[in-house]
């Protein structure tokens, strides 16, 4: 029961880890609340669906596509979208609301409102310290290290990671640093929508896809990033497992069901009245109170 | 009296469109039942007279103090399950527990702004999401109380005649406007409310720094919210003859918020221009095209949102009206001469 559980933390936890990071991501650079962020994700699965079930495509074809696509997806809709009201922080929150249930109703028309999955990449199960794990967990775990590996390359070595950090501190100084701001928003937009891709890649298999799944795991991602400070990658990632804890500790102690939401929640709000700004949270000049 | 009323309406209402509007929406509304009594039409103007007083309570709360509360269906669902809870277990009548409803979602509303008062920006907006969804848990974990997913049912109807019932919602969307609209007017002489939340969104060290007790002040703008929100609540269960767990969902929460910024944030006319638009128009949508009405609403919001960012009623008045340069008095966009200091307008 207990090991069970840790797995679940461990799995679910890298998974929101994954999902916080592109939403923790946007808004530390363009302090954009992208609202949409789970609905790309779970456009991502269905695109991921549609290639692997529908056309029958290979695994690693089909990932490609959906992992790009999603990440050109997420930069037209900034684009074209977001960018246009990026000054009204009110204006952004709704269009991203109203683009997430564009998102759903669309998917709604094309799939219809059935459960589906998707076939795991690894198929299987192995057994770890008398607990059987689908390999598809062990799979889930590695790959999310890798992708916050890669991050960390990214953001701490390269130049375009240079830049991002650049805007995120201050971007009118970036921009007199010679940063082109509006092409480095459109990269991170992307590159946030990417990870939701990948992150909806690796749970395809093991959770079941439906439209409106954006909402739950929306709420649970929006507490993920305030518990560990907006804008915080850090915060996102402890924040996280922490969450995910909690969802377990609330399932194996056997109070009712409906009451893990609550217990999550219940968290986010303890850490925001003993600090207000979150675990790690970067708090600006202007911003303070 | 009457010939000051009569003076007012001739001299502030009629050389202002938007006044003019305004008064002949008000006479439409209250004359509807005599041009078309059917239960149907009805029934969707009475969610609409609902949900106005609900989408204006968010405004009052969000739009003029800048709190922006995500989980403004928090009062909403207090209310209704506070007045079907006190129709179960005491047996009273709906004109007692709408009240005592709303109350109850006032006291909430103050209880809940207590760790909001420390926080800012998106985290006191995330902070206020979380709470209806707690209470969404807990109803569905008590269902011995709550009726669990089915929700309390079989509470009476505000009154058997549709009629009666439009009636009794279209006046008490009225006050309520009329209410809020006076407490939220910037320019009273009487009420200083209105001045104290601007100056709290616009800058609240600045606010503090005059003298202003802001913290006080925040917790009024919650009560007012939450009272008016728990009475749309209360009368939204009594016309459903139901309270569902519905009212606590995310999707209510939003649709307060895509309302009201549809309509014009930060002026009361918006959102009740913004529900009458929205409202009727998914209904109708629902009833001609079925299923596309929900993409079509998120189109059709990203698209005003795109090119009328200030609300659409806020676009049609600014296209309607002019403030006279000198001495700011509101004039008809097609003047040439401001009609009190004949300044030119262009």
């Amino acid at each position: 029961m207990v090991e069970l559980a840790i797995v679940q933390t461990l799995v679910n936890g890298s998974v929101y880890a994954l999902l916080a990071l592109g939403l923790s991501l946007i808004f530390g650079v363009g302090r954009l609340i992208n609202m949409a962020h789970t609905a790309f994700f779970v456009v991502a699965a269905y695109i991921l669906y549609y290639f692997t079930r529908q056309l029958g495509w290979g695994a690693i074809p089909s990932i490609a596509i959906t992992v790009v696509g999603t990440a050109i997806l997420g930069a037209l809709c900034y684009h074209f979208l977001i960018n246009r009201v990026r000054q009204h922080q009110q204006a952004v929150l709704l269009i991203t609301v109203a683009l997430a249930m564009a998102f759903q109703e669309l998917l709604y028309i094309g799939f219809g409102s059935f459960y589906l999955s998707v076939d795991p990449l690894i198929p299987g199960t192995m057994v770890i310290l008398g607990v059987i794990v689908p390999r598809q967990y062990l799979l889930v775990i590695a790959a999310v290290a890798a992708v916050l590996i890669i991050l960390w390359l990214l953001l701490s070595r390269t130049k375009l990671g240079i830049s991002i950090r650049t805007v995120a501190n201050d971007p009118e100084i970036a921009n007199v640093l010679g940063v082109n701001v509006p092409r480095t928003l459109l990269t991170t937009m992307s590159i946030a929508t990417g990870l939701a891709a990948v992150a909806a890649v690796l749970v395809a298999p093991i959770w079941i896809l439906y439209p409106p799944m954006w909402m739950h795991a929306l709420t649970i991602i929006l507490v993920i990033v305030v518990l560990g400070g907006l804008g915080s990658i850090k915060g996102s990632i402890i924040g996280a497992f922490i969450i995910a804890l909690v969802e377990q500790v609330v399932l194996i102690s056997g109070i009712s069901t409906h009451l893990v939401t609550t217990f999550v929640l219940l968290a986010m709000v303890v850490v925001l009245v003993v600090r207000p700004g979150g675990l790690f949270g970067i708090v600006l000049e202007e911003e303070r109170l | 009296m009457l010939k000051r009323l009569l003076n007012n309406f001739r001299w502030g209402v009629l050389p202002v469109p938007g006044r003019v509007i305004a008064v002949v929406f008000f006479a439409f509304v209250f004359v509807f039942p005599l041009i078309s009594d059917d239960r149907y039409i009805l029934l969707v103007l009475i969610f609409t007279n609902i949900f106005v007083i609900f989408a204006v309570s968010w405004d009052v709360l969000s739009g003029y103090t800048g709190l922006v509360n995500f989980g403004h269906a928090l009062f909403f669902g207090v209310g209704a399950y506070g007045s079907a809870l006190l129709y179960k277990y005491l047996g009273w009548q709906p004109w007692l527990t709408i009240p005592l409803g709303a109350v109850a979602a006032t006291l909430i509303g103050v209880i809940t702004c207590w760790p909001a008062l420390k926080l800012r920006g998106p985290y006191l907006s995330l902070l206020t999401l979380s709470f209806p969804l707690m209470l969404y848990g807990v109803v569905y974990a008590l269902p011995s109380i709550t009726g669990g997913p089915y929700g309390i049912w079989g509470i009476p109807l505000i009154s058997e005649s549709r009629v009666v019932e439009y009636y009794v919602v279209l006046i008490v969307m009225t006050v309520s406007v009329l209410i809020m609209w006076k407490l939220t007017d910037a320019g009273s002489r009487y009420i200083r409310t209105g001045l104290i939340f601007h100056a709290i969104r616009e800058d609240e060290i600045a606010a503090r720094a005059t003298g202003i007790n802001t913290i006080n002040y925040k917790l009024l703008a919650f009560a007012i919210g939450g009272f008016f929100a728990g009475i749309a609540g209360g009368l939204y269960a009594h016309v459903q003859m139901i309270a569902a767990p519905e009212c606590l969902t995310m999707t209510m929460s939003f649709q307060v918020i895509i309302w009201v910024i549809f309509g014009g944030i930060v002026s009361i006319y918006g959102p009740v221009a913004g529900v009458y638009t929205l409202f009727p128009l998914v209904e109708f949508l629902r009833g001609v095209i079925g299923k596309y009405n929900y993409l079509i609403l998120a189109v059709l919001v990203i698209l005003v949102l795109l090119f009328m960012p200030q609300g659409i009623a806020v676009w049609i008045r600014d296209k309607l009206e002019r403030e006279c340069p000198r001495c700011k008095l509101t004039n008809a966009a097609w003047r040439k001469e401001c009609r009190a200091c004949s300044a030119s307008l262009h």
